[in-house]
């Protein structure tokens, strides 16, 4: 909590943000992450023959898309001081709930209207549950996460990939390119400029600090705090559709199985390495981007060099919680003015 | 009585509403909730289950429940202490495969794959200990993590030495006998666990580091601050959680001889929910093993119940997932809410129809004739007092009177204008009376019976009495002591006003008017309370009759004073000697002449008469307004009443200016003055009583002159 180290720190974050540019003078744990990033594309580049070319480094961009773009709705509800667990399984569920009634002949234009008003209605529940009924945001989206898995594998979904149907317009999305450059880098950028002009030019996009930082005081100068939050998260599912349908264009089919792997925890990996505080009310766009850049370097170079899965997960651990720990050290809890009950 | 009002009579003074307010306060009412769905959980699945009470079945299924529950209790640990262990899965896979590998693969014996297991589970438990506890990180993204890291780690271990776990030709007879034997009918799994829940219960409970853990749960500021070593207990419970689950662990690689990709699987969440399921709080504090252990059987019982129902992949998660959510909002809300719940419905008013009185207004020629004596008072100590309920004075004429922030004043004779503090009690102390060696005994609002001798040393005499069979609430505790006298063989009667109530919360009970007020007798010889009579409408003054054989006591809702008879044919009865006054009786002194004083703290009103009558009104207030609107008894005129031995009114004195004592709760006469003091008042009066003795005293009344 910024509040607690004295307001100076957050107006220098925010007038940092202003410039657009790190301050250097200051180093933190944006400036660190963005430096390692350099330092480890430049070993790569040295050290890798075939990881500096066109066709990797566009690779790399490609790689780290749909993670991007999750980590964004993520920042956008880490920086309101709160977290969505549920995001990977929204993405999942939706786009395999999507393509199974595809599959099922259901009309496009109604399917599409189906699994959007599910995304929205998830979205819906977990801010509720969250600004309502004071339910903490890591049980409500675990709990919303684990739900909507459960429900469309058990319910809704026979099997546990389900493919895009031959010529329907999201293989030809994943087939699009532009500048020889596929289209979810595209979107990836225009989601991360638009979310970046919603958090800086916008009115609720400021409040969305205020309320972070200190959302007693935020609600007590009159921002609508609750309904906001639930924006927050419905934003957030919003995102994760998005990043689903760009997921089943690339690959032809969504394997549900991702909602078990660590693809959620890597998410968090990206926003909080990239120095989104996880007690809210400071980053932006550029954490992200700096956060997804050092992950998507680090995975590429682990692909070249062969690591095996197993390994690359034991490592992005490793590297999370290098970066907890940091956070922690960076900020430290007071015992004095510590909240109770928040875990 | 029309239809009406008896019906209301019946209905409010027959069924117990107040029962359900003094549940609530009850702390187990906690664990209803979970027993219920406990209770519901097993008989839905054992009902639609063929063959789920079977003994060979339940031995399968309580298996899995004793590493479960181990699990279990340790979360419950983690999450009293104000933190979470989502590593659970990991460090119990961990454990798990590092029992097989030294079993399976280095063949060697089974004790040493336990110490594997449980050095496994400590140093992963330390490790979380460590990150959260003494680095201080947030728990559920630091256990998160390490959960990642475990898991990963799992794995790869898994994957790279599965076949040789296969081909390994060792095999032991404990091992069989830990993984599939049975212990007077239980498996070993079951026994662990239910020593553990024992230990870790009584430890949780009755032992200083248990304490620490609830404390720092609690409350982690206040522990901190008062010298808990935070750190450290946060620290002990991760590791504990890590001996928990390496036990698990250590148990499922007996049963099942192996490791697989599935061990642990999605065990964090099924231990989560089972320990929020079972009512353990988020952010700490309250919980206990039980109730961990009760959402542990419901988790466990749903999630195999379903997959032996046949539903498919994702069925379990899915049920997960709402139980979990449904369950830490009720958690919650019900946290939040309890208390409005309450408050909402802990005040249980019940019928009663006042009698007819007289008119204590002036000029109508009544003996409660009010008129403007006491208005004419000389005012003691105006401004520097704070509630004076009650004032006595010693045998060398000085003034003694409680004040509300728990002291004993004493103004000193002749002009009472010098003054200071005779002791300090805590509390509010009501009633006085001088026993016969000078020891001020008095009654201490919310704290007890008290006695302060000349030296000023005080004791407590009493605090709690019997309690009564049918008391839910307890109510042995004395809540309100009021005031109180002594007899002429030592023995200090005195009332204690309501159990219901506080002494602050006196308004609250006389809207319920719930009939709980009590007579008591202390013994200085044994030290013993007895309660001599229950159920009146706010026990008040009590008061010696002038031959000590017999006492009054003042019932103020019912603006009644009985006779409490100590000797004679009626001993140990009580009869109402003066019912229906106008005006809410309190304390009660002797008077020079032979009769009693009694003084009035409020006076009757016909809208509160009325309501009285109509006690669903009265709960509908006390439950849709804010306390300022609320109908409570008049407090804001009172007097003094001047009663005969048999009852009959004498005189009465009243301050119609309301300037100087518009409400009198004590009087008590001295040398020919009447000293007056209200507990609302900021002064002690003094007033000049027209042909009173201006010898007499009290205390010589009482004990005799000193030779």
């Amino acid at each position: 909590m910024a509040a607690r180290q004295g307001l100076s720190i957050g107006a220098k974050d925010i007038a940092m943000n202003a410039i657009g540019w790190p301050n250097w003078r200051r180093l933190n744990q944006e400036g660190i992450v963005f430096a390692i990033a350099i330092l480890l594309f430049a070993a790569a580049t040295v050290g890798l023959p075939g990881f500096l070319t066109a066709d990797n480094l566009v690779a790399i961009v490609r790689s780290v898309s749909v993670l991007g773009i999750l980590a964004l709705g993520m920042a956008v509800v880490i920086i309101g001081r709160g977290i969505d667990l549920s995001a990977v399984a929204i993405m999942a569920m939706s786009v395999a709930w999507y393509l199974q009634l595809l599959n099922t002949d259901t009309s496009d234009g109604l399917a599409f209207a189906y699994v959007l008003a599910g995304v929205l209605a998830i979205g819906l529940l977990n801010g509720f549950l969250v600004a309502y009924a004071d339910v903490p945001a890591i049980f409500v989206t675990l709990a919303t996460g684990s739900f909507v898995f459960g429900y469309v594998r058990s319910q809704l979904i026979t099997q546990d990939a389900v493919p895009v149907p031959q010529g329907h317009w999201v293989e030809l999305l994943g087939g699009l390119r532009f500048l020889d450059i596929p289209v979810e880098v595209f979107v990836f950028a225009g989601l991360a400029f638009l979310v970046f002009l919603f958090l800086r030019y916008t009115k609720w996009g400021r409040f969305i600090y205020f309320a972070g930082d200190n959302p007693v005081a935020a609600r007590n100068i009159g921002i609508p705090v609750r309904p906001m939050l639930v924006l927050r998260y419905v934003l957030s599912a919003a995102m994760a559709l998005i990043a689903g349908l760009l997921t089943a264009a690339s690959l032809h089919s969504i394997n549900t199985r991702v909602v078990n792997s660590t693809l959620l925890y890597d998410i968090v990996l990206v926003a909080v390495i990239g120095g989104i505080g996880l007690s809210g009310g400071r980053g932006g766009v550029r954490n992200v981007l700096v956060g997804a850049a050092l992950i998507g370097i680090l995975l590429n170079a682990m692909t070249i060099i062969d690591i095996p899965l197993l390994y690359q997960n034991l490592i992005k651990a490793a590297i999370l919680l290098g970066a907890i720990i940091v956070d922690g050290i960076i900020n430290p809890r007071d015992e004095q003015t510590a909240q109770q009950g928040d875990i | 009585m029309n239809f009406r009002e008896r019906l209301q009579a019946w209905r409010y003074n027959f069924v117990p509403d107040h029962l359900v307010g003094e549940i609530l306060t009850k702390r187990w009412t906690d664990n209803a909730i979970p027993f219920l769905a406990l209770v519901a959980t097993l008989g839905v699945f054992g009902s639609i289950i063929p063959g789920f009470f079977k003994l060979t079945s339940l031995q399968e299924s309580t298996r899995q429940l004793g590493e479960f529950s181990l699990v279990v209790i340790g979360m419950t640990v983690v999450m009293l202490g104000g933190g979470i262990d989502l590593s659970v899965g990991s460090i119990f896979a961990l454990s798990c495969f590092a029992a097989v590998y030294v079993f399976f693969i280095l063949e060697q014996s089974v004790w040493l794959a336990l110490v594997a297991a449980l050095c496994t589970g400590l140093v992963f438990g330390a490790i979380n200990g460590y990150l959260v506890g003494y680095l201080r990180l947030r728990a559920f993204l630091t256990t998160l993590v390490t959960f990642i890291f475990g898991r990963a780690l799992f794995d790869i271990l898994v994957s790279t030495y599965a076949a040789d776990v296969q081909l390994s030709q060792a095999s032991s007879d404990v091992l069989d006998f830990i993984g599939d034997g049975t212990f007077w009918g239980l498996s070993v799994s079951v026994w662990l666990a239910i020593i553990l829940a024992i230990v870790t219960h009584i430890a949780l409970t009755r032992s200083r580091p248990g304490w620490h853990v609830l404390a720092v749960g609690g409350s982690r500021r206040s522990a901190h601050n008062a010298g808990i070593r935070v750190r450290r207990t946060v620290f002990m419970t991760y590791v504990f959680s890590g001996f928990c689950c390496s036990i698990g662990g250590f148990l499922i690689a007996c049963r099942l001889s192996g490791a697989g990709p599935g061990t642990g699987l999605n065990l964090e969440i099924m231990a989560l929910t089972a320990a929020v399921v079972g009512g353990v709080s988020l952010g700490g504090g309250r919980g206990s093993v039980v109730k961990g252990l009760m959402g542990a059987i419901i988790v466990l019982t749903m999630t195999n119940g379903l997959i032996r129902l046949g539903y498919g992949t994702g069925t379990n998660q899915m049920v997960l997932g709402i139980l979990l959510a449904v369950a830490v909002t009720i958690d919650i809300r019900w946290l939040k809410n309890r208390h409005k719940v309450l408050n909402e419905v802990y005040v249980a008013p019940v019928y009663l129809r006042m009698g007819e009185t007289q008119s204590a207004a002036p000029g109508s020629s009544t003996p409660y004739e009010l008129d403007n004596r006491l208005s004419e008072a000389d005012h003691i100590g105006l401004g520097e007092l704070e509630g004076p309920e009650d004032v006595i004075l010693d045998r060398d004429d000085h003034l003694y009177c409680g004040t509300r922030h728990g002291e004993i004043v004493r103004f000193f004779a002749p002009d009472y204008k010098r003054s200071e503090v005779f002791a300090h009690i805590g509390g509010f102390p009501l009633g006085l009376a001088f026993d016969k060696e000078g020891n001020l005994i008095s009654c201490v609002g919310a704290m007890g019976l008290y006695s302060v001798s000349p030296e000023r040393e005080v004791k407590r005499l009493s605090a709690e009495t019997a309690r009564s069979w049918t008391s839910v609430v307890d109510d042995a505790r004395l809540r309100d002591p009021n005031d109180c006298d002594i007899a002429p063989d030592g023995r200090i009667y005195f009332t204690d006003s309501t159990k219901r109530y506080d002494a602050h919360d006196w308004a609250l009970d006389s809207i319920e008017n719930r009939a709980t007020g009590r007579l008591l007798v202390y013994d200085p010889k044994d030290s013993s309370t007895k309660t001599l009579l229950d159920g009146y409408r706010y026990t008040n003054g009590v008061c010696m009759a002038h031959d000590g054989k017999s006492l009054f006591f003042a019932e103020s809702w019912a603006c009644r004073v009985h006779r409490y008879w100590l000797e004679g044919p009626k001993a140990g009865t009580a009869e109402c000697v003066i019912r229906d006054m106008p005006g809410y009786p309190d304390n009660i002194n002797r008077a020079s002449d032979g009769n009693y004083w009694m003084a009035w703290l409020g006076m009757r009103t016909p809208s509160f008469d009325l309501s009285l009558r109509h006690p669903d009104m009265r709960k509908r207030m006390t439950r849709r307004l804010p306390q300022d609107e609320w109908l409570f008894p008049n407090i804001n005129t009172g007097g003094v009443v001047k009663f005969d031995e048999k009852g009959g009114i004498v005189e009465t004195l009243g301050d119609l200016s309301g300037a100087a004592h518009p409400m009198v709760t004590s009087m008590r006469e001295h040398k020919g003055y009447l000293f007056v003091g209200g507990i609302l008042n900021n002064r002690v009066g003094r007033y000049r009583i027209s042909g009173a003795d201006p010898n007499w005293t009290s205390p010589v009344s009482y004990w005799g002159a000193v030779p």
